[in-house]
Formats: C-alpha cells, sequence, structure tokens
C-alpha cells in the first residue's frame, strides 16, 4: 500500500493506523538485524501514537492526510526525549529538550514516526558507512551499501519498514540515496522545508525532503512538511504550493533538457546515461520537447562544494565541545576538553571536512578557496538560470553508478566525493530535484534518473517526474 | 589549533595525504575567471528577517542543564578556562 492509500483507508475508518504500524514492526522484525536502517526503533511510541490515530477516527475526527502513515526520522532530526544522534559518538545518549518542525508537523497530520535511520555521522558521507554505529546494508542487494547520507531512511523504505521516510540532502544526500536503493528522493528548493531541530551540517544547502515508493507519495510528504516556519529565519515566507495537483498534469509542451555537464561528467557508467536517455524519449512521447543544454560551470560543482560545504561544517560544529550536551572527555583545562571530546568524538570523515574547512577559511587561504568557491557558486547560479530561459526542467542522471560494494570507496575519500557530482551543481544554486527509479542496470540494480527545476519550480518537477516513474520499465 | 582536535601522529599522517588529494581537486575552482563576480553565500535574497519582539517562553532550564556532561547551582560546569595549564 502506498502512504497516499494507507491515508484513505485509514481515514475512512477501512483500516486501523495500529493495524498498519503492526505490519511494518513486523517487517522491521524480519530484516532489520541484516540491514541496520534504524539507530533506534519507536515499536511502542508508534504503537501509541497510531492508537491516537485510531480514537480520532473513531470520535468522527480527521486525524489529517498522513493518517496512520509509519514515517522514518533520519536520526539527524530532533525528536523531544527520543535519542538523537546524527550517528555519532558526540551525540550517543542525549535526547533533546524539543522536536524538529518537520516532526511535529508529521505528528499534526496524523503521520506516525516509527524510528530514527542511521545515516553517515552528521551527514558527511555518501554510503552511509561513515556511522559510528555500524553501516545500513542496501535491501536489494545487502552486499551493497544504500546510498548516503540518507541511506537509513532511503533503505526504510526500500524494505518496506516504514511507508515513507524524510531525509535531509546538503549535495545529494536525499537523491543518491534514493537512486541508490531504487526509491524516490526530492530535495525541495532551499528555504521550503524548515530546518529547525534539523542538525546543521552545511547551512547555506541544507534542505530537509521526502523519500518514498512513489512520486504521488513524495507529493503528499511535501504538503505536510513544507510552509512558512518563524523558528527558521531562512524558510521562505509564501505559502507552500498544492504539488499532489500538479503530480497528474503531465508533461504535454514542456521543454526539457539534458545537461551535458551531468550527463557527460567522470565515470557515469553507461547504464545509466542510457536510462537518462529512455527517460528523455519517455517524456517526448508524453509531448514534451527534449534538447541537450550546457550548463558549463557546473563541472565545478563538486570542487566548490568541497570548500563551501567543509567550511560551513567547520563552523557549525564547533557548538561540539563537551560542555552543554553529549560527550566529554575530561582534561585539565577547558581547550584541552574541547580538543580531547572532539577528537574521541568524531570519526574520521567529520575530521576530514573540520579540517578541511577551517583550512579553506583561514587567513592566507580564504580568499584562493572558499571565496573563489562562493564566486563558483554565484557563476552555476547565473549557468542554471540562461538554461532555465529555454526550458521548464532539466535532466541528468542523479548519481554516477549504481549501488557500489561496502567498503568499495572507504579507502579513498576523493572516491566517495565524485559520487555527488551530479547532485551538487544544482544544490548550490539552492533549485529542487528529483530522483526516480528507472529501471535497472546489467547487475540488477536500481538506476535512478534526476529531474532538476528552477527555484520553486516544484509543481512542474513533479510532472516530470511522475510521467517518468509511468514510464519506467 | 582552530578546529581544537587532539589528533594523534597516525591520524596527522594520514590526513596529511587525504586532504592534499581533496585540495588539489577542489583548486579546479581557481580555473575559472572570476574577476567581476560577487561571491554568493546563500541561495536566498534575504536581508535582515525580523519578528516582533515579544516575549515567549524558552527551553526548560533543568531539562536542558540535566543533558549536560557537568551542571552546578543552574549552570554549566566546566575545567578551569584562565591561566591555562600547559
Amino acid at each position: 500500500m502506498t502512504a497516499v492509500e494507507i491515508a484513505v483507508a485509514v481515514r475512512a475508518g477501512e483500516r486501523s493506523a495500529r493495524d498498519v504500524i503492526e505490519e511494518h514492526l513486523k517487517q522491521i522484525e524480519a530484516r532489520e538485524a541484516e540491514l541496520h536502517a534504524f539507530n533506534y526503533v519507536l515499536a511502542d511510541e508508534a504503537r501509541a501514537v497510531a492508537d491516537a490515530v485510531d480514537a480520532s477516527v473513531a470520535r468522527g475526527d480527521d486525524p489529517g492526510p498522513l493518517a496512520g502513515v509509519p514515517v522514518a526520522l533520519k536520526d539527524n532530526m530532533c525528536t523531544r526525549g527520543i535519542p538523537t544522534t546524527c550517528s555519532s559518538k558526540i551525540l550517543e545518549g542525549w535526547r533533546p529538550p524539543y522536536s524538529a518542525t518537520v516532526v511535529d508537523r508529521v505528528v499534526a497530520a496524523g503521520g506516525v514516526p516509527i524510528g530514527k535511520t542511521n545515516l553517515d555521522e552528521f551527514a558527511m558521507g555518501s554510503s552511509t558507512e561513515n556511522s559510528a554505529f555500524g553501516p545500513t546494508r542496501n535491501p536489494r542487494r545487502p552486499d551493497r551499501v544504500p546510498g548516503g547520507s540518507s541511506g537509513g531512511s532511503a533503505a526504510a523504505v526500500a524494505a518496506g519498514f516504514a511507508a515513507v521516510g524524510l531525509g535531509s540532502d546538503t549535495g545529494g544526500s536525499i537523491r543518491q540515496p534514493a537512486a541508490l536503493s531504487g526509491v524516490v528522493g526530492i530535495k525541495p528548493t532551499y528555504g521550503v522545508v524548515s530546518r529547525y531541530g534539523l542538525i546543521a551540517f552545511a547551512s547555506s544547502l541544507d534542505q530537509i525532503g521526502p523519500l518514498t515508493d512513489s512520486v504521488e507519495d513524495s507529493a503528499l510528504l511535501l504538503e505536510v512538511i513544507a510552509g512558512h516556519d518563524p523558528l527558521d529565519s531562512t524558510s521562505i515566507a509564501e505559502p507552500a504550493p498544492s504539488l499532489r495537483d500538479a503530480v497528474r498534469a503531465g508533461v504535454d509542451g514542456l521543454r526539457v533538457g539534458i545537461v551535458e555537464e551531468l550527463a557527460d561528467a567522470q565515470g557515469v557508467q553507461p547504464d545509466v546515461v542510457d536510462a537518462v536517455e529512455q527517460a528523455a524519449l519517455a517524456l517526448e512521447k508524453e509531448g514534451a520537447t527534449v534538447k541537450r543544454v550546457s550548463v558549463p560551470s557546473a563541472a565545478y560543482g563538486l570542487s566548490a562544494y568541497y570548500l563551501i560545504a567543509p567550511a560551513e561544517a567547520s563552523s557549525n560544529l564547533a557548538r561540539y565541545d563537551g560542555v552543554r550536551y553529549g560527550l566529554r572527555v575530561e582534561g585539565p583545562d577547558a581547550a584541552t576538553m574541547n580538543a580531547r571530546t572532539r577528537d574521541a568524538g568524531f570519526g574520521p570523515e567529520v575530521k576530514r571536512r573540520i579540517m578541511l574547512g577551517t583550512y579553506a577559511l583561514s587567513a592566507g587561504y580564504y580568499d584562493a578557496y572558499y571565496g573563489q568557491a562562493q564566486r563558483v557558486r554565484t557563476l552555476i547560479i547565473r549557468d542554471f538560470a540562461r538554461a532555465y530561459e529555454h526550458f521548464d526542467a532539466l535532466l541528468g542522471p542523479t548519481s554516477p553508478t549504481t549501488a557500489f560494494e561496502l567498503g568499495a570507496k572507504t579507502a579513498d575519500p576523493l572516491s566517495m566525493y565524485l559520487s555527488d557530482v551530479c547532485t551538487v551543481p544544482t544544490s548550490l544554486a539552492g533549485h529542487p530535484a528529483a530522483s526516480v527509479p528507472f529501471g535497472v542496470d546489467g547487475d540488477g540494480l536500481p538506476i535512478g534518473v534526476q529531474v532538476l527545476a528552477p527555484a520553486l519550480g516544484e509543481s512542474v518537477m513533479f510532472r516530470v517526474a511522475r510521467t517518468i516513474e509511468m514510464a519506467a520499465p | 589549533m582552530l578546529a581544537r582536535l587532539a589528533l594523534t601522529n597516525a591520524e596527522i599522517e594520514r590526513l596529511t595525504g587525504e586532504l592534499g588529494a581533496i585540495l588539489d581537486y577542489a583548486a579546479e575552482v581557481s580555473a575559472l575567471d572570476t574577476a567581476d563576480v560577487p561571491p554568493t553565500a546563500h541561495p536566498l535574497p534575504l536581508v535582515n528577517v525580523f519578528r516582533p519582539d515579544e516575549p515567549r517562553p524558552g527551553l526548560d532550564r533543568d531539562e536542558v542543564l540535566g543533558q549536560a556532561p557537568e551542571a552546578e547551582n543552574g549552570q554549566f560546569r566546566v575545567p578551569r578556562i584562565l591561566g591555562e595549564a600547559p
């Protein structure tokens, strides 16, 4: 059952939310030990929330558009009184005194949080192997990674542990695991979804979005979580657009461009390029026109990203100082205590990014690294704006490759970073993008096709995504 | 020093090679001519976001301090800061 179907059935009293939860808990029981999608399963809590939804239906009230839908939450979203770790030892045992706005909105809409999902520590990674609590495995092929950093949420949806999941995307952390795990993943326009209670990685890039089995389920979940939040000053003031109506509008008359710099990027698997071309043909068949388009500076997106994101991270992660929450390793003075705490609490990837970011921001290197990356970011925004003068939406691969084996890229950080080469450019622009499953490669592993749209172009993005989904082999 | 990470010698040795390779890749941004290009720090054109200056409840102090590694008299407790030991 899709999330849309679950909510319809629960609202109509045809199915109990409790029954839906028990069914998903049974799936978790069967495969969680093998897959490790969750850091924390909220079994009793989910039963209590589901019972409250059922009680509300029995009273004749409407529990909301997500009635009884089990939702997996990435473990970098704060949940009041419930452990929130970012898959880091530095936050182990911490119970936040407040919940993220997205969590409150999901529950207010009748949704049922079923667990906190595993991630690369502080969302830094593309395979979920950088978790302090061990990797998550891909439900389609357990010898493969699920992608990352939202690999736990992607795996939870792919394995039927939850009907829908929430992830966060800084440079591809929703879309890439969606592609590798064979589910739909949406990174909304920056500012559409509140970041209040999302533990910060790179604040000018971080955005929460859905991971689901279908495009329509993503539209449903995004409608619930989108909209202005006074607690996040970067959340967009305008009311969120209605998305579910747009989903079925088709693509007749739309102009779609295949981005050459993404399709021809370094290391893109031939099967993946082929899927993008097949998806383009499917759009043409439904009345869209498709041409190739160049977004020249997109080729420099990954380089700019690996200066900007670590720079912001090195600043954001300064708060883990052993004083207010989480781990403390004692020392004779505060500075030694800070340094020992951070060395013991952070894993290798987080340390790499802190060092990189600190360096990129340091006097003498600031202008050549961080400053130059910020100017390249402007060029990327300009090049996308030029492309959108002639196109309504753009197309490319989500990930250059399908799911790789555990351990394949852990020894070489740069090779892992290249997993984000197709997702990063549009993140720097703050634009929305979707990954839609489109067939499998020669090894039977899922391929994702990426749909890009201009800022606040979610409606057109969903129309294209849905059309690709319907045509998928 | 800035990063406040007490790295071991083995960590420093490994990081030196890794960060060198990453920086070589990242330095490709210098290939673009950006002479007259302004920097972008943030994707939204936001300038000074205001809200009404109204008092509202904050987080519960005991609940917050209950999460701290060490607290005393309603405050966070830390080791000495001034005149730091060698």
